[in-house]
């Protein structure tokens, strides 16, 4: 069944101009996104996997920052294109974002009865009583116990795993067609971050939501994700269905990465594998591979062009010169 | 004497409270923070102890506890025979050489004024290990080399170091003062995935080269079954579990370690669908005035009247397996 693209993106690049020079935090990135899928963006810090997402939600300051180039269809329409009156009607009302912090994202001084019948009233079109009732609603929906009495109470009166329950109600709350969400069980603990996403899975059937989750962790992507955008110093390097991806990795970084993590349901067979040096400097105006310094695979070819992403199987892309089973050029 | 098979480190019966005051100029005692309460375990010379738990269990307070970097309410700590908590003067100093920490913020730890080579030279002088500065300096430069550190890199600040670096030289500040033992508090938990299996692998190496002792505290359970020997699991100030490393993984005993455990994500999409979840309701009770009984009583699925009333004992049920659980 073929399944309709709701948002497109092409060529985004971002970067931000600083006293220290530019640095170059989206480097030329295109994704789908389709109905009612879950897309994972997986990388480690300052990969631009935020960045990408800001970018084309209008989010990202300007200046310092500047998207050089790029496209982001939603419905026909290009976000990059809109002004600021018209992305205020499609952000938080039909692409609808949670955070990591919940705390900085929530306003301390008002309550969170205040703050969901606020995006009611205003995005929806609600009288004061009607958001009320509805507010009581969605707070259920995510699994609040005593629903209608806690909506007097302040964000400091939840603990962290019912303030990122909040958010996603309040993110729900004008039925989104996507839904980006922004490392949300980063801060939580593990038996939270269960919760969450059981939470998150069980609404997306729900409301046939489309997702974005953007994340570090390999191992919440494994049980959430349909598909997966693995990110290396601004460039998608590896696009693949998630049972692929874990299964079959090509891309040299996807390989490294799951071998450089231990399990916890498996015995210790051997030591870690770990990825020698550091990401790089995104100071210097990438030429070649990014990965290329600290690849074990690397050929002449990588250090001299940037490798496009390319089919090595259905639905399945890597941005690499080199074929990993045979370590020669592909 | 310490006989050889004596275990290096000694916990008996550790308590740590918080007092709350009210009040600004005359204070008054309105409560405490239970942050661990009559915690007791050993660490073989050798072994690295896993302490895991999730935020404010109070794995972090034994962890500094026992260094004597916070007074004990009660119970003890003996380090290498030594009383932490009764030494004074050049007994002190001797336990405080032979116990370092390494903590896990490489950004908040390292002095930002100082350069690499005073950070690390700090323990050298304060113990007077070398006498002359030159001496010093080439310890320094050893130390650095020891941590896959550039030796010339001694006169550079902190800030020019990226996180993965920081802790290396987080790490080389621990091993200046020669130490036995080393509390390794959440190391790997700021750093990205490629530059935790680097940490974790040089913490090994140093292990197998120096003989070193750790106990590990994390909460990432996929790490800790990779690099402890044996492991204890907290849980709102108390320890509910310890065994060795693949007894606690494949056959754990107390119900907060298995949902512990079962909320662990897999970075394996057939092997996530096919898990078990046991997820908890609720959130963590407050150490301020936790639950009476067992504390694990208010979320636990299999919980019975006992266990409100009847604080669990802490029992060996073979093959040094401790659990304290009524249902176990």
């Amino acid at each position: 069944m073929d399944r309709t693209t709701l948002l497109r993106v092409q060529d985004l690049r971002t970067r931000f101009h600083t006293p220290e020079g530019t640095i170059y935090a989206v480097n030329g990135i295109s994704y789908k996104l389709d109905e009612g899928e879950t897309l994972a963006v997986v990388g480690e810090s300052g990969c631009g996997k935020s960045v990408s997402m800001m970018s084309i939600l209008g989010l990202i300051p300007i200046p310092p920052g500047e998207i050089a180039s790029g496209s982001a269809l939603y419905q026909g329409r290009d976000l990059l294109q809109m002004t600021d009156a018209e992305l205020e009607q499609v952000r938080g009302k039909e692409i609808a974002m949670i955070f990591q912090d919940p705390m900085t994202a929530l306003n301390p001084v008002l309550t969170i009865g205040r703050q969901i019948t606020e995006v009611l009233e205003r995005h929806m079109g609600m009288s004061h009583q009607q958001a009320h009732l509805r507010a009581v609603e969605l707070l259920e929906m995510v699994g609040i116990p005593s629903a209608a009495a806690r909506l007097r109470d302040y964000p400091h009166q939840f603990s962290g795993g019912m303030r990122q329950r909040v958010m996603i109600a309040m993110a729900l709350s004008c039925l989104p067609s996507i839904l980006i969400a922004d490392e949300p069980t980063t801060a939580l603990d593990v038996t939270i971050q269960a919760q969450i996403v059981e939470l998150v899975i069980r609404l997306r059937e729900q409301v046939g939501l489309a997702m974005i989750w953007i994340t570090h962790d390999l191992g919440v992507v494994a049980g959430l994700a349909d598909r997966v955008n693995v990110m290396y110093a601004g460039f998608i390097v590896e696009e693949a269905p998630v049972d692929d991806l874990y299964d079959n990795p090509r891309h040299p970084y996807t390989l490294a990465l799951l071998a450089a993590l231990p399990r916890v349901d498996r015995r210790r067979d051997r030591r870690l594998k770990s990825i020698p040096g550091a990401p790089p400097n995104l100071l210097v105006e990438p030429h070649g591979c990014p990965f290329a310094p600290r690849c074990e695979f690397v050929i002449e070819r990588c250090r001299a062009e940037t490798p496009p992403l390319t089919p090595v199987a259905p639905s399945h892309q890597i941005a690499c010169w080199v074929d990993i089973d045979t370590g020669a050029a592909r | 004497m310490n006989q050889p098979e004596q275990p290096l480190v000694i916990v008996e019966h550790l308590t740590k409270h918080f007092p709350i005051t009210r009040g600004i100029v005359i204070q008054r005692r309105v409560g405490a923070v239970q942050a661990v309460d009559d915690v007791s375990f050993t660490i073989a010379r050798g072994e690295t102890l896993g302490l895991v738990g999730e935020s404010g269990c109070g794995k972090t307070t034994v962890g500094r506890t026992m260094l004597g970097l916070y007074p004990a309410t009660s119970g003890t700590v003996l380090i290498d025979g030594h009383n932490v908590h009764a030494a004074r003067g050049r007994e002190l100093m001797a336990i405080r050489r032979k116990a370092q920490i390494i903590f896990q913020d490489p950004f908040a730890s390292l002095n930002p004024r100082w350069t690499v080579s005073a950070i690390v030279s700090e323990p050298i002088r304060v113990h007077k290990l070398y006498g002359s500065a030159r001496e010093r300096a080439e310890r320094v430069q050893e130390l650095l080399e020891l941590v896959g550190l550039n030796r010339r890199l001694i006169n550079r600040f902190p800030h020019e170091f990226s996180g993965g670096q920081r802790q290396r030289i987080g790490i080389a500040r621990a091993l200046a003062s020669e130490p036995l033992f080393i509390v390794c508090d959440e190391p790997i938990s700021a750093l990205d995935v490629s530059i935790q299996a680097q940490v974790v692998n040089l913490l090994e190496d140093l292990q197998d080269r120096l003989g070193l002792t750790y106990l590990f505290i994390a909460h990432d359970l996929s790490m800790v079954r990779h690099i402890c020997t044996r492991v204890a699991v907290m849980y709102l100030g108390v320890i509910v579990e310890l065994a060795d490393r693949n007894e606690l993984y494949e056959n754990p005993l107390h119900p907060y370690t298995r949902s512990l455990l079962s909320a662990v994500p897999v970075p394996d999409p057939k092997a996530a669908r096919q898990r078990q979840r046991i997820v908890l309701e609720g959130d963590v009770p407050s150490p301020i005035n936790p639950p009476g009984g067992c504390r694990f009583h208010t979320r636990c699925p299999i919980a019975v009247a006992r266990c409100a009333e009847e604080r669990p004992a802490w029992r060996d049920l073979g093959s040094h397996h401790f659990v304290a659980c009524h249902r176990a």
